[in-house]
């Protein structure tokens, strides 16, 4: 990689809201800006409106209310199936298709927008560390964590500036989910992505994100970098999650100089 | 030869039209239930539509769904100005590809609503349209799924085109019906043989293209396929090579009725026609056949139309009956009737000989008091029938019980002792082979019932048509029909119906 890539585009909420038919809140109202090239991690607990609002983005949600503008441009500006392929989106039930091998999967983007795969699909193998003679297995001869590898490649095919994930380390083991994540950021530093994942566990959106946004409820209840937030910064919700990975760090550390 | 082998003989005509008709709904079910399927998967209302009509469908005995359609299309018919068929293909068309949308829509629909949700989530994450998704993705997973109901459709679809027969249309149901009708076993049997082999291999070719598509092997689903085409291709070649213009000859359900459209069209192949037989037609249906031209000529009773057709509830003079259907049929369907054959075949009330005697019953009117304490076997449709009315009005006649059987199984029931009283028919051989009691009707409450010829409109003024029928005219005497008829209808030693016609033909002096 030689000259950095342009920085991913800017994801701004404006207003935004969903709110399901009995009058459940999924969203009740978030306004924010995601700046170009961050990494941005929606922590929370299930049920917080989390999932909704990152699939707002590229609308396999349709708000209630308010907009979403991907480099300035609102997402309904163009049909649907235009705007999702030009944003990488990787979930944690994976979704490959099981009648296609590893390189029809991976150049399914390539496909149906009628652009040639070429040597795409060994370039995107050697991406996410897969070997290329992968290409030919169909889905089910592979291990979960290699599954994931195959949707991150999916999902990059297209070369999007904006990547959505969603709780996409959630099914892994955790030797595979430490792998997998440090793998993803490091690709998200090389391609100048702008990436929102979606988690629950807090010490991985530490870890992983620049900025950190926390839900509960629908709404923002923090929104601070990683240093902050373990600074206290957060307030009281937030606090009560970056406790729970400092507490295990502790005892860890604890246990380690016992020994 | 053995007789099973040699009924087999006669099938592979039946067959390439049973492949044809069954091929043909099948082509239809699916073209139909696939885009309802995909409409249903999309809206669970509209499932709940599809899927009940479907279901009801089901429900309705395929023999009765096959007769509504006459019916259905006579009218639809009427409303365009005719030229509709309402019987043979269309019907049986129409009808076996209802029954074979169910097993098809209920697969489709299931397979897609079952799909794994995560899969639908990422096609539609990766920007496919739902034209690609349903075509990339929905298509090939639930292919598998789909197969089995084709499957499922191809088996009773074939099945159930062997009672197209009753319509008019030309299917291994042809074997059965006269087989069963004539007691002639060995064609039951070898009607039955082939459509269960037509079925298994069938479904054994679909289970290959389904197991093929599962296994991604194109060659196995190809050849499968391709096996299937030279199948239909085969059964058509006949329908190529004849070409030309046939003469329809119809026949109810009986065995004289089987070997007069024998005698019928040996007269006209003399003549230099060709013919084929549609055999075991309903009794309402053979008059619509004629009147519409699906059938050119057959065999029906003057008191049948008169009852049945005209609704009339007087009885006068046979002869009077025949005129008054003559200018009836002329007038109000274009039908000819070219003449009566010589005999009557009515419904009279038969016991048997020695029963009759110790009871003292000789007529209706002795029956009468006695009938509360007997039990009544009949056809099929006579219970139905106007004349029973007429009889019921005239003597007050009530019984124990009635049951319709099968003509055959009627005599059997009366011999056997399960009934007592049945209405038989008066040039059956039967009744004087089982020395059975004819009642006699002195209040004339049942109509003649002269064997007359009808001839489809096209042919009322078809001078070598007509010319090739008249010697058959008052030509058939009811002792010469009788005998005809048990040489079939016996139960030891029985002949074919076409055997039966070349024997009447010899003795009316009638031989080519």
């Amino acid at each position: 990689m030689t000259a950095a890539p342009a920085p991913g585009p800017s994801v701004v909420f404006d207003a935004i809201e969903k709110l399901y038919p009995g009058g459940a809140v999924g969203v009740a109202g978030v306004s924010l800006e995601i700046g170009g090239g961050s990494f941005v991690a929606l922590v929370g607990a299930s049920g917080s409106g989390k999932s909704t609002l990152l699939k707002m983005v590229n609308r396999l949600i349709a708000p209630s209310a308010g907009r979403v503008l991907i480099g300035g441009a609102d997402v309904t500006d163009e049909p649907a199936h235009a705007l999702r392929r030009r944003i990488g989106y990787v979930f944690q039930n994976i979704g490959l298709f099981p009648h296609m091998t590893v390189a029809e999967n991976i150049a399914i983007g390539l496909r149906i927008s009628a652009q040639q795969a070429g040597g795409r699909v060994v370039e995107l193998l050697d991406l996410v560390d897969l070997p290329r003679d992968f290409a030919g297995r169909m889905p089910d001869a592979l291990s979960g964590g290699q599954r994931q590898r195959v949707g991150v490649a999916r999902a990059l095919a297209g070369a999007p500036g904006l990547m959505l994930m969603d709780e996409p380390f959630g099914a892994l083991d955790p030797v595979t989910r430490d792998q997998l994540g440090t793998a993803i950021r490091a690709l998200h530093d090389r391609l100048g992505l702008t990436t929102i994942m979606v988690t629950h566990d807090m010490a991985e959106a530490l870890i992983l994100a620049d900025r950190v946004l926390v839900m509960a409820k629908g709404r923002i209840v923090a929104d601070a970098t990683p240093a902050a937030l373990l600074a206290g910064e957060g307030g009281a919700e937030a606090d009560a999650l970056v406790a729970v990975p400092r507490d295990q760090a502790r005892k860890l550390a604890a246990l380690e100089k016992g020994a | 030869m053995s007789p099973f082998l040699d009924a087999l003989g006669r099938a592979p005509p039946l067959l390439a039209q049973h492949l044809l008709l069954a091929f043909a709904a099948l082509l239809l079910g699916i073209a139909v239930s696939l885009p309802l399927a995909v409409w249903s998967a999309r809206r669970p209302g509209v499932a709940r539509v599809t899927l009940g009509f479907a279901s009801l469908v089901q429900t309705i005995p395929s023999l009765a769904l096959l007769a509504l359609f006459y019916p259905l299309l006579l009218s639809l018919s009427a409303l365009v100005g005719g030229r509709i068929p309402a019987l043979g293909f269309l019907p049986s068309l129409l009808a076996l590809t209802l029954y074979a949308l169910l097993p098809i829509l209920r697969n489709a629909v299931t397979g897609l609503t079952g799909l794994d949700p995560a899969i639908i989530e990422a096609a539609d994450g990766v920007g496919m349209t739902s034209a690609q998704k349903l075509r990339l993705v929905e298509a090939p997973l639930v292919a598998p799924v789909v197969m089995a109901g084709i499957r499922t459709a191809a088996v009773w679809t074939i099945g159930a085109a062997t009672l197209s027969t009753t319509v008019g249309q030309p299917s291994l149901g042809d074997m059965i019906f006269a087989g069963l009708q004539t007691q002639n076993w060995a064609l039951v049997l070898a009607g039955c043989f082939c459509a269960a082999a037509l079925a298994l291999a069938v479904d054994a070719l679909l289970g290959l293209i389904e197991h093929g598509i599962a296994a991604r092997k194109k060659l196995r689903v190809w050849a499968a396929t391709g096996l299937l085409a030279l199948g239909v291709v085969v059964a058509l070649a006949p329908l190529w090579a004849s070409g030309g213009n046939r003469i329809v000859i119809g026949s109810k359900s009986f065995s004289e009725q089987y070997i007069l459209s024998r005698v019928i069209g040996h007269r006209l192949e003399a003549a230099g026609y060709a013919v084929e037989y549609r055999e075991g037609l309903g009794s309402g249906v053979a008059f619509g056949a004629v009147s519409s031209g699906d059938v050119d000529v057959y065999v029906d009773y003057s008191g049948t139309i008169w009852t049945n057709e005209m609704k009339r509830t007087d009885v006068p003079p046979r002869a009077a009956i025949v005129a008054g259907v003559r200018d009836w049929a002329a007038k109000a369907r274009g039908v000819t009737l070219l003449g009566t054959l010589g005999f009557e075949n009515a419904y009279a009330f038969a016991m048997r000989g020695d029963d009759a005697k110790r009871r003292g019953i000789r007529t209706i009117e002795d029956l009468a008091p006695q009938a509360p304490k007997l039990r009544l076997a009949t056809d099929i449709e006579f219970l139905e029938r106007p004349e029973w009315a007429a009889v019921k009005r005239a003597y007050g006649l009530t019984f124990a019980e009635a049951h319709p059987y099968q003509p055959t199984f009627m005599y059997k029931a009366l011999t056997s002792g399960a009934a007592d009283v049945i209405p038989a028919f008066s040039s059956d051989g039967r009744i004087a082979a089982e020395k059975l009691a004819v009642l006699a009707d002195p209040r004339g409450a049942i109509p003649g019932y002269d064997a007359i010829l009808l001839l489809a409109p096209k042919h009322a003024k078809d001078a070598r048509f007509q010319a090739a029928l008249k010697p058959l005219l008052g030509r058939i005497d009811v002792a010469a029909m009788r005998e005809a008829n048990y040489l079939v209808d016996r139960d030891a030693g029985k002949t074919s119906p076409e055997d039966a016609a070349r024997w009447l033909e010899k003795r009316i002096g009638l031989e080519r």
